[in-house]
């Protein structure tokens, strides 16, 4: 094993034992089990994003973009939207947890397949133009999700609001198993394909003339955004630039390109960078729900540095 | 001349249809004898009709002026941060100063809305030079960091429904006489715009270009600051944020027209007040006789327009 990966994955176990035994009072079990549950969220949600960022990151060439920037989280928030407009707040509530979940990634993976690959098809010369569209296209899945969901009902109102802000403490202990086993799932199959993500990021006349089938792996890598993507959105909002925080870091911890490297690592990371940062804001500085405020924040100011430098390309 | 004509007499059924249509019912036939019914059009149609008029024309102005400050087409104010700055200009003083006079208010939200675009201008100075699609980039990032800002003032102070429903999405419904005439001052703003719009029209050349035709650049440039500053935050105090009209209006007008600011401003203020009226019927005929926030609707007609202008249009300057 890499020793870099080594020390990564040491200081998020450290993290998360703080995180699960710190202050821990005489009502230990009812405290641990609460924390680790939370924990399992936080873990589950930062390795989805970054993956699902690496990925996106990979098959569109370019390191300042990620899925949320992209609108895949606005489409997300969109679908279920119209989930609660066509089925009724009631109908909603009563469907189960899991098959309610897998519907929405299915859905998800055809649309994101075929808008974004439409986009990043299209997008190849003008970079500019094409992350411009998908911020675009992002406020616009926002804006129909709000029409929708004050059309309907107040109720479903109440619903969308809290889906479309982003909140690391409120994680769903029902969705949790279901979320997870997809994460992980998409994570193991992200894994397998190291090797052709390899020459994917080489572009695609190399990665055609050593024989891979790049539309295809295209459109595999672009299944598995959406599916991790659904997995983060459903568990605690849309998160617009953690993934690019997390990828950054990743590239310059590992400087390797091999992603049977980057993949863990990033995946690391992103949970290490949720624990830390909830242990800070919740046990340190007493603020709930701050995380993702701050770190939409320096995510945002990360990514006009990017911009800034020229490092589009 | 003709999408004047088409704008203007479109906008005169639409005030009409404005004052008409409303929650209440009101007897036309007698309205000079039932007090109710007058009070509802004097009292609430006829200021929000207003209100919606100043509103879109103001702000497609403003958004024109921004274009040729910043030579970009693809900017307007609700897309570079202009009105997250003076919101929170405004969420500040309602903070700090609870009790301050509305005159107070207002400056403090101007003098927001000037830094952030400040700020703006300072971040697009930096980009690689070229990079035409970089600026709108640049200023929605920007929007939505300064937005951040506003969420975790808003969350601190549990005044994060006020910013939700009324910073963020712009709607009409709670304006009534003697809660909307801040937006006269938009509107003077924007007529002082078109006073200076060959001024406006050089400024859109660059600086060598406009240094040598013996224009004032940076006065022009300050002048233009303080018109779209000064829009953005009487309406954002009044109203809310109402996204898009300073981006598709002029876009869509500069197509027909080109860029002869002085013809074509009035026409621009025309197609503003037109797209936003409609827009405004719109989110109150939709769910009748409940309301969507016009800025919703907006965000929806707006970001489909800013998407074909964006893949329609050649990439330029």
């Amino acid at each position: 094993m890499d020793r870099r990966l080594a020390v990564i994955a040491l200081v998020l176990l450290a993290a998360s034992a703080t995180y699960l035994l710190w202050g821990i009072g005489a009502n230990w079990r009812f405290v641990l089990g609460l924390r680790a549950s939370k924990l399992a969220g936080m873990l589950v949600v930062g390795a989805s994003i970054a993956v699902a960022t690496i990925l996106f990151q990979t098959v569109s060439q370019n390191r300042i973009l990620t899925p949320a920037i992209m609108g895949f989280d606005a489409l997300y928030v969109l679908l279920q939207t119209a989930l609660v407009a066509g089925l009724g707040v009631t109908g909603f509530a009563m469907l189960p947890v899991g098959a309610k979940f897998a519907a929405e990634v299915a859905v998800m993976a055809v649309a994101a397949m075929a808008l974004f690959g439409l986009l990043l098809g299209r997008g190849a010369q003008d970079i500019a133009r094409m992350i411009l569209t998908g911020v675009i296209l992002g406020i616009l899945f926002r804006s129909l999700a709000g029409f929708l969901a004050r059309v309907m009902d107040p109720n479903a109102f109440a619903i969308v609001q809290t889906e479309s802000f982003a909140s690391f403490s409120r994680i769903d202990g029902a969705l949790l198993p279901w979320a997870a086993g997809a994460a992980v799932l998409a994570m193991l199959a992200a894994f397998r394909l190291c090797s052709r993500l390899d020459v994917i990021a080489l572009g695609r006349p190399v990665a055609v003339s050593l024989g891979l089938r790049y539309e295809a792996m295209t459109f595999a890598a672009l299944a598995l955004v959406a599916v991790l993507v659904s997995v983060s959105t459903a568990l605690v909002g849309p998160v617009t630039f953690f993934g690019l925080i997390v990828s950054g870091l990743a590239h310059s911890l590992i400087a390797s390109a091999r992603h049977a490297l980057l993949l863990p690592a990033a995946a690391l990371i992103g949970g290490a960078i949720l624990v830390i940062g909830q242990l800070v804001f919740e046990r340190v500085l007493g603020m709930q729900s701050a995380l993702s405020v701050v770190v939409e924040f320096t995510g945002g100011l990360f990514f006009l540095w990017l911009l800034l430098k020229g490092r589009i390309r | 001349m003709r999408l004047a004509l088409i704008l203007g007499a479109a906008l005169l059924p639409l005030s009409l249809a404005s004052v008409m249509i409303g929650a209440a019912s009101v007897d036309w036939a007698n309205i000079a004898s039932d007090p109710q019914a007058f009070l509802i059009v004097t009292v609430s149609r006829v200021p929000r009709t207003v209100a919606v008029i100043l509103t879109g024309a103001a702000l497609a102005v403003a958004g024109v002026v921004m274009q040729q400050i910043v030579r970009n087409r693809f900017v307007e104010p609700g897309t570079v941060g202009t009105a997250e700055g003076a919101a929170l200009g405004l969420l500040a003083v309602t903070v700090l100063a609870p009790g301050a006079p509305i005159w107070a208010k207002m400056l403090v939200a101007s003098l927001g809305a000037l830094a952030a675009t400040a700020i703006f201008l300072a971040l697009i100075r930096r980009l690689p030079p070229r990079e035409v699609l970089l600026v709108p980039l640049v200023g929605l990032v920007l929007a939505g960091v300064l937005q951040a800002g506003v969420t975790f003032i808003g969350w601190q102070t549990d005044l994060l429904q006020y910013v939700g429903i009324w910073l963020m999405t712009g709607e009409f419904s709670g304006v009534i006489a003697g809660r909307y005439e801040l937006l006269w001052i938009a509107a003077a703003a924007a007529a002082l715009a078109w006073s200076a719009a060959d001024q406006f029209a050089i400024l859109g050349l660059g600086r060598e270009a406009a240094t040598g035709l013996g224009l004032n650049h940076e006065g022009v440039m300050r002048l233009g600051l303080v018109v779209v500053s000064v829009v953005t935050a009487m309406v954002v105090v009044s109203v809310g944020m109402v996204p898009f009209v300073g981006l598709v209006v002029p876009n869509i007008v500069a197509r027909v027209m080109g860029d002869n600011l002085r013809a074509s401003l009035p026409v621009v203020a025309t197609g503003g007040a037109a797209l936003v009226l409609a827009c405004d019927l719109l989110a109150r005929l939709v769910r009748y006789p409940y309301e969507v926030p016009v800025g919703t609707v907006l965000g929806i007609l707006g970001s489909v327009l800013f998407l074909w202008l964006l893949h329609r249009a050649p990439a330029r300057g």
